[in-house]
């Protein structure tokens, strides 16, 4: 187990490594500057600029010297809010969007695989159709169209929750069940599609012959084995809602990290797309050596090709 | 034998299916003594393992229960709620399936598996049901069992896994063992194992065994009475003697041809295919295959045939008009035999 672990982060290391590589390189590619009033600014100026943030040098001068500082736990200052640090401006924004991310997952999943289950044990009855037509329709509408009807309808017609901002566990109602519809949605459809298949496995029937109540053969067998797909899902999807969203971040005004990561790609502040991206990326390589993990645990003869290895 | 402790009667049960309604059990009877082993024979779709299905309670949602009884010391289980059904399944009725590689949960320990049954049918504690377990296991021959028990299904051989599937049927010590082809998936020498381990079991634990196979072979070690199924019906039951070596139905002279012996020089196949039940024909159902099919045999269906106490066929060939003839040669072999098994009896 030691040595795989160590060749996984060894691999984890090297992914990181490319990842920042390529952004650079992609990012150097981008037409445009940082400057948002380049036609006031003298060459001169625009030269002294340059020279400032190092953006004179050659781009591979550059890309040494980030990585170099990269390591050093250095990922440079923002060109858009008087010369914040890059690592403060994450940590400062990373709270509400990680909170609000975990926050809609949890509910996605939770009511996701009730749905899912739900369907799949009524198989082909009306409340499977119901089911579909919800998840469908989760998946299909915007959340931001959700978001907007959330506001009005919920909180300036009902006034139940705060209509947007951040604060207490009550603004973060509405933004997390807006956000996680689509989680929801996308976890019913997995759980009824696995749910439908196991139930109609030989050991389901054994555990039928057994005399096991219909409740106690969902929650003892099929559900354990209906989620082993669903696994490879989760991991990217939890990342990729805790490291922000930037439509509801705005709608809800959270001061969350997604608004900002599309900020810093219109202005081409260099070092805030580095520093978020290499946030996403070191996230995502975590949450897929811990669904790796989580695979053993959910289904064992996956655990033991891992430890052959 | 011992006290009947099992009574179908009259069972009949329809599938609906897009194409109409199947007839797939129609008008079958038999009986279960305790400690007694009976075999259903019969080819694949002939309704032997819908008969046990309906006695399990675990037929599929398009099943439909027409008529009949199916007395379990004289309590009818058709009329019990699925509630009830619960508390006798795997408790007095346990069921072994026919293919081991699938029929246990990939992610559940094999010993909570086992202990399964008994969390819930005898309330016992998952501590003193895994000590269950564990003897259980050890009966049914898993080496290292003390080990074994915290192994998941992937980590056992099919003959293990089958054993397994076996200690879970037994764990309750029911009454009734149905077993549905419980060795068609393993290997000869595999089969011959379990085959005993069952034989072997059924003593210590006195539970009667209903077993389902279109392997003769398998039958004549295993069975005390053996059932023939065709279309959907009893066509002849008897003891096991008595259906291999003086059989009185073509069809189970045709299945018994098609089975190698040491003896037999060649094998036969039985021609044609069974008959659609969406609508059956009239008459004996296997007349149409049958090379010794009457006139009377496509316009009315034989009834039982006494051949003795305990040995029926419905075949009109056994009606006294019938005229005589001579059965395959591999069935006159067979008839000789019996005569001088039971002319040894009465000396």
């Amino acid at each position: 187990m030691r040595k795989y672990l160590l060749k996984r982060i060894l691999y984890m290391v090297l992914t990181l490594f490319l990842v920042a590589t390529i952004t650079f390189f992609l990012m150097k590619l981008m037409p445009g500057t940082p400057y948002s009033n380049q036609e006031k600014m003298t060459t001169a100026q625009i030269k002294i600029m340059n020279e400032q943030y190092g953006l004179n040098k050659p781009v591979w001068e550059q890309y040494v010297i980030y990585i170099f500082d990269m390591l050093h736990g250095d990922l440079g200052t923002s060109f858009q809010y008087s010369n914040q640090a890059v690592s403060y401006l994450i940590s400062s924004r990373i709270g509400p969007s990680a909170q609000l991310g975990f926050q809609a997952m949890v509910f996605g999943l939770f009511f996701g695989i009730i749905i899912g289950s739900v369907a799949a044990i009524n198989h082909n009855t009306w409340i499977d159709t119901t089911a579909t037509v919800v998840s469908i329709i989760g998946k299909s509408v915007p959340n931001f169209v959700l978001a907007v009807l959330l506001q009005y309808y919920i909180a300036l017609k009902l006034g139940w929750f705060p209509i947007a901002d951040w604060g207490s566990f009550s603004y973060t109602v509405l933004p997390t069940i807006a956000l996680g519809v689509g989680p929801l949605a996308e976890t019913a459809r997995f759980i009824r599609t696995g749910m439908v298949d196991v139930l109609n496995s030989d050991y389901i029937e054994l555990a039928r012959a057994k005399g096991l109540s219909k409740f106690g053969i969902v929650y003892h067998h099929a559900l354990r084995n209906s989620l082993i797909p669903l696994v490879t899902l989760i991991g990217p999807y939890t990342v990729a809602l805790m490291t922000g969203s930037m439509v509801i971040e705005n709608i809800f005004s959270i001061p969350g990290i997604g608004e900002q990561f599309v900020k810093s790609i219109l202005t081409n502040d260099y070092p805030t797309i580095m520093g978020v991206t290499m946030l996403f990326s070191v996230g995502l390589v975590l949450i897929i050596l811990l669904t790796d993990i989580v695979y053993g645990i959910i289904d064992p003869r996956i655990r033991l090709a891992g430890n052959g290895d | 034998m011992g006290e009947r402790i099992l009574d179908v009667k009259n069972l009949e049960i329809d599938f609906h299916t897009y194409a109409g309604e199947v007839k797939a059990i129609r008008d079958v009877s038999f009986h279960l003594d305790k400690g007694e082993t009976l075999a259903i024979v019969g080819e694949s779709g002939s309704g032997k393992s819908v008969t046990t299905k309906s006695l399990m309670g675990l037929l599929a949602n398009n099943a439909l229960v027409k008529g009949g009884q199916i007395l379990f010391h004289d309590e009818d289980l058709l009329k019990k709620t699925e509630k009830e059904m619960q508390n006798i399944r795997g408790k007095d009725i346990a069921m072994i399936f026919q293919d081991p590689m699938t029929s246990l949960d990939p992610t559940m320990k094999i010993g909570r598996q086992i202990a399964e049954p008994l969390m819930k049918h005898k309330k016992v504690e998952k501590k003193k049901a895994l000590a269950q377990a564990l003897e259980i296991l050890k009966l049914v021959g898993i080496t290292d069992a003390e080990k074994r028990i915290n192994d998941y299904p992937h980590q056992f051989s099919g003959g293990q896994r089958q054993r397994i599937v076996i200690a879970i049927a037994l764990v309750c010590y029911p009454e009734i063992l149905i077993a549905d082809e419980p060795t068609t998936a393993l290997d000869v020498t595999i089969q011959a194992q379990i085959l005993d381990l069952m034989k072997e079991l059924q003593e210590k634990i006195e539970t009667s065994i209903i077993f389902i196979t279109h392997d003769l072979g398998v039958v004549a070690g295993m069975a005390d009475r053996v059932a023939v199924m065709y279309a959907g019906q009893i066509v002849e039951y008897g003891s096991v003697d008595e259906i291999f070596y003086n059989p009185k139905h073509p069809y189970t002279w045709g299945l018994l041809n098609s089975m190698p012996t040491l003896d037999s020089t060649n094998l036969e196949a039985i021609p044609g295919t069974p008959p659609d039940l969406l609508d059956p024909p009239v008459g004996d159902p296997f007349a149409a295959r049958n090379p010794y099919a009457m006139k009377i045999d496509a316009e009315k269906q034989p009834p039982f045939f006494k051949v003795s106490d305990t040995h029926y066929a419905a075949t009109w060939l056994l009606h006294p008009d019938a005229p005589k003839i001579t059965p395959p040669e591999e069935i006159v072999r067979r008839q000789k035999l019996f005569e001088q098994l039971e002319a040894k009896k009465e000396i």
